[in-house]
């Protein structure tokens, strides 16, 4: 063992500094109330609370220290039923999910329909940091084309702002919570400036055989990026690039950084992390924003409703102490919604007023329409290549080391392919810590092993198989949105969600092209499909939601007639009220959204602050 | 359809697998399952209404019992531990799935109350009576009595995924799902990482990715080049 422990665990608990208050110990008046702790929250208080600004979070979900709450190294035979899921830990007992999943206790939503490919599944998490938690770690920027999909191929919508907008504040989230990854120049796949970047992990060994029976079928794998240090961050260099002429803010983000250790190469991410070596919102932007004094949070505090003073400003945040079921207020100049898109939909339609009798911000009717998954669909197999290899560690860094972006753009405008947007493939080897599910153990002339030949084999196929994971852009529809359920009321009393689903062609198609794809890329393995992809998508395709990228809602746009943001995710009828989560997105790019969200929260923040400063709220 | 191991994968992935999993161990019910009571042993014994809750504490380690009460009578414990050796016996690399607490798991999956183990624990639970009263017919003893040539030749009839014998169906499911989960308890404990080359969970400071002797054995060494 390089590491010791001990020392290392001694080093980092000295990092939170609480300012964790209840409801009767918050302030008067803030100058900005964000609802929500994940990514989003979690980025714009960090900005406001480094600049200077007042902020109260409030967040649903109970207070969460991943330094004593994060299983580690625990094995899956010291959780019940082998740490398999379960209902009550859909992901599996050791996931960093806390009163969440498909369902949270008290808190429903509803679905117009059951019906196969129209129901959509919601992943929430009550607990600070949110999903952030648990997250895939999988930190993609989106390219050029996708912030103007409907300007390349005449369907969707174009965002309000291009790449060269947002490309600053990627290069600032990439240095602040750290991502590893590199630089390939391929088509609508950024590249980073120098400094933003930590460098990649070496790959596994399938992962190698999986490139190079890729490059024979002219499928590029590439080494992936994902927000978890592979080095310690550079604290002398970073905060000044980040806060120039802010010296407490560069003080005390340099003092945090050297606080976080980097990847010791075991424990999968969605765990968390008590290290602090991946991101996390409550290991990277909460701990800076509550030493700079200008953060308190309030936990288990359920938003309600943004109230309005008679002008139509949003005056703060009616929220009920879920401890006490008592409602409180609180005060602030201007209002971050970061609840997660949906979350931010239902407290807008929840917000109604004489002034806005649809609900709050929705004088286009857009709250809540074109929420956006993204598409999943999957395939996987075993390869005779990958028997019987030595003993290797395989860890890693806790997830993914290579991807494959979306190689095929040029066939696709040409029409080509029969649907209009991509895929990236998220590629799974390796020798992982064996789980509650049994081993690769194939029946022997259709008899079930055992015995001696179940060990034997088991030894033989371990770390044979490869799962090639497709993640694809979905085109928002109209038939894809939510609304306030007329019937029915959470425990707190507050009305809840109803979904509409329904995936395009276009969705279905690629989903069928995922599992081709994958199906012959087994085959180019040398390993055998146990059965045929069916061709028809909607046989392979994940059901909307259960990829957990859901946006849309409040989309951003040029104009208040057809968008409920405009290009600072500012709503467009309520001038001191904003959207920091990925409601705002008005396509989904295949590219995973968390990076996008922390982008685009930076840049709302720095809109907020100048705004401020301005004397415009 | 076999369960794949658990690789690297999506927890998405995982979560389908396990499903699929159940779906493929079904077990559809015959007359040779007849005079199986309908009550389970756990059943019986009351199960608690809820699990370990949405909020559990995730450092604690646990131990089949802690969480909710096991349910196995000493016969069915002395039929199950019986089974998991004849599934996972002891060679020269490690121990059997007895011997590592598998049965103890087994307990704890037929008594838990999560729908799919009230489900898949009756089937298993119905699967070892039926052995039994099949042992005892066939043997005049109950299977944990019987020889090992009368055990084996037992479960070399129900082996088979598709018996000849049509009446065999549901207890060859159940023989494949009863192996699955005695794999999963093994292969989890520390000897039965050990045993199949599990050997991360331990901080490095450095990931050296594969040897080159074996990604040049593999041809792959083109490949380590970015």
């Amino acid at each position: 063992m390089d590491i010791d422990l001990k020392s290392l665990s001694l080093s980092i608990s000295k990092y939170y500094p609480m300012a964790f208050i209840t409801p009767a110990s918050a302030a008067d008046k803030y100058d900005v109330i964000v609802v929500g702790s994940g990514a989003a929250g979690g980025q714009a208080a960090y900005t406001l609370a480094m600049d200077g600004a007042r902020v109260l979070m409030i967040e649903a979900g109970r207070n969460y220290d991943p330094r004593s709450e994060t299983p580690m190294f625990q094995t899956n035979d010291a959780a019940p039923l082998r740490a398999v899921g379960t209902p009550d830990k859909a992901f599996g007992f050791y996931d960093a999910t806390v009163d969440g999943g498909w369902s949270v206790p008290g808190e429903p939503y509803t679905n117009a329909s059951m019906e196969h490919g129209r129901e959509f599944k919601w992943w929430r998490a009550r607990m600070l940091g949110g999903r952030t938690n648990h997250w895939g770690r999988i930190a993609l920027r989106n390219g050029p084309y996708d912030f103007k999909p409907r300007s390349r191929d005449g369907l969707g919508f174009d965002w309000p702002i291009s790449y060269e907008d947002v490309a600053p504040y990627y290069d600032k989230v990439e240095m602040l919570i750290g991502v590893y990854g590199s630089n390939s120049g391929l088509e609508n796949t950024p590249d980073s400036p120098d400094g933003c970047l930590l460098p990649t992990p070496k790959a596994r060994i399938g992962e190698l055989l999986v490139r190079q029976r890729g490059r024979r079928l002219g499928i590029p794998v590439i080494p992936i990026r994902r927000a978890v240090l592979t080095q310690p961050l550079d604290h002398r260099t970073i905060p000044a690039k980040l806060h120039p002429g802010n010296a407490k803010a560069q003080r005390v983000l340099a003092e945090d950084m050297q606080n976080r250790a980097a990847c010791f190469w075991a424990t999968a991410c969605g765990r968390g992390c008590s290290i602090r070596a991946n991101y996390q919102s409550t290991t990277v932007h909460l701990p800076p924003a509550l030493a700079t004094g200008n953060l308190d949070i309030v936990t288990n505090g359920m938003a309600r409703e943004v109230t309005l003073d008679p002008a139509g400003k949003a005056t703060g945040v009616a929220y009920i102490d879920k401890t006490t079921g008592l409602e409180h207020h609180a005060s602030a100049r201007a209002v971050v919604l970061a609840a997660s898109a949906c979350e931010t939909v239902r407290l807008l339609l929840n917000s109604k007023s004489n002034r806005f009798p649809n609900g709050l911000a929705n004088s286009s009717g857009l709250v809540g329409k074109y929420i956006m998954d993204t598409v999943g669909a999957d395939w996987g197999g075993q390869i005779p290549i990958l028997e019987n290899l030595p003993p290797l560690n395989e860890d890693g860094a806790g997830g993914e080391h290579v991807y494959t972006p979306w190689w095929l753009y040029k066939e696709q405008i040409a029409g080509k392919l029969g649907f209009a947007r991509g895929y990236h493939v998220e590629i799974g080897t390796g020798r992982g810590m064996p789980g509650g599910y049994a081993p690769y153990l194939p029946s022997s002339g259709g008899r079930t092993t055992y015995g001696a030949r179940l060990k034997q084999d088991a030894r033989r196929y371990y770390g044979s198989n490869v799962w090639l994971t497709g993640r694809g852009e979905m085109i928002p529809n109209a038939d894809s949105f939510c609304e306030i359920d007329p019937k029915v009321v959470d425990k707190w009393g507050i009305p809840v969600l109803r979904f509409h689903w329904k995936w395009s062609e276009h969705e279905i198609r690629q989903a069928a092209h995922m599992q081709r794809t994958f199906a012959d890329w087994i085959v180019a393995m040398g390993g055998t499909n146990r059965k045929e992809p069916d061709p028809d998508g909607r046989k392979g395709i994940e059901p909307g939601g259960s990829i957990i990228h859901e946006v849309g809602g409040t989309i951003m746009g040029a104009a208040p007639a057809t968008s409920v943001t405009n290009s600072w995710s500012q709503a467009w009828d309520v001038k001191n009220l904003f959207v920091a989560d990925g409601g705002v997105f008005a396509s989904n790019a295949d590219k995973n959204p968390t990076l996008t969200i922390m982008a685009l929260a930076w840049r709302t923040a720095d809109r907020i602050l100048d705004q401020m400063r301005k004397g415009n709220f | 359809m076999n369960t794949p191991e658990p690789i690297r994968i999506d927890r998405r992935v995982a979560i389908k697998w396990m499903l699929t999993a159940s779906a493929g161990a079904m077990l559809i019910r015959t007359p040779s399952f007849g005079g199986v009571a309908p009550e389970t042993a756990a059943s019986a014994a009351g199960r608690p209404a809820t699990g370990y809750g949405t909020d559990p504490d995730l450092v604690k380690g646990y131990k089949p019992g802690d969480l909710w009460p096991l349910t196995f009578t000493a016969a069915q414990r002395r039929e199950a531990a019986a089974l998991c050796d004849i599934m996972i016996p002891a060679d020269d690399h490690s121990p059997s799935a007895s011997a590592v607490g598998v049965t103890d798991f087994i307990d704890e999956f037929v008594s838990a109350p999560y729908p799919d183990n009230v489900r898949d624990g009756k089937k298993i639970v119905d699967g070892l009576a039926w052995l039994d009263a099949e042992s005892t017919r066939r043997f005049g003893a109950v299977f944990a009595d019987a020889s090992a040539g009368q055990q084996a030749s037992l479960c070399d009839d129900i082996a088979p995924e598709e018996p000849a014998n049509p009446d065999l169906k549901a207890a060859a499911d159940f023989f494949k799902r009863y192996r699955n989960l005695v794999a999963s308890g093994f292969y989890t404990t520390p000897v039965g990482m050990k045993d199949i080359g599990y050997v991360g969970n331990v901080p490095l400071a450095r990931f050296e990715g594969p040897p080159a002797d074996l990604v040049e054995r593999l041809g792959l060494t083109d490949e380590v080049k970015w």
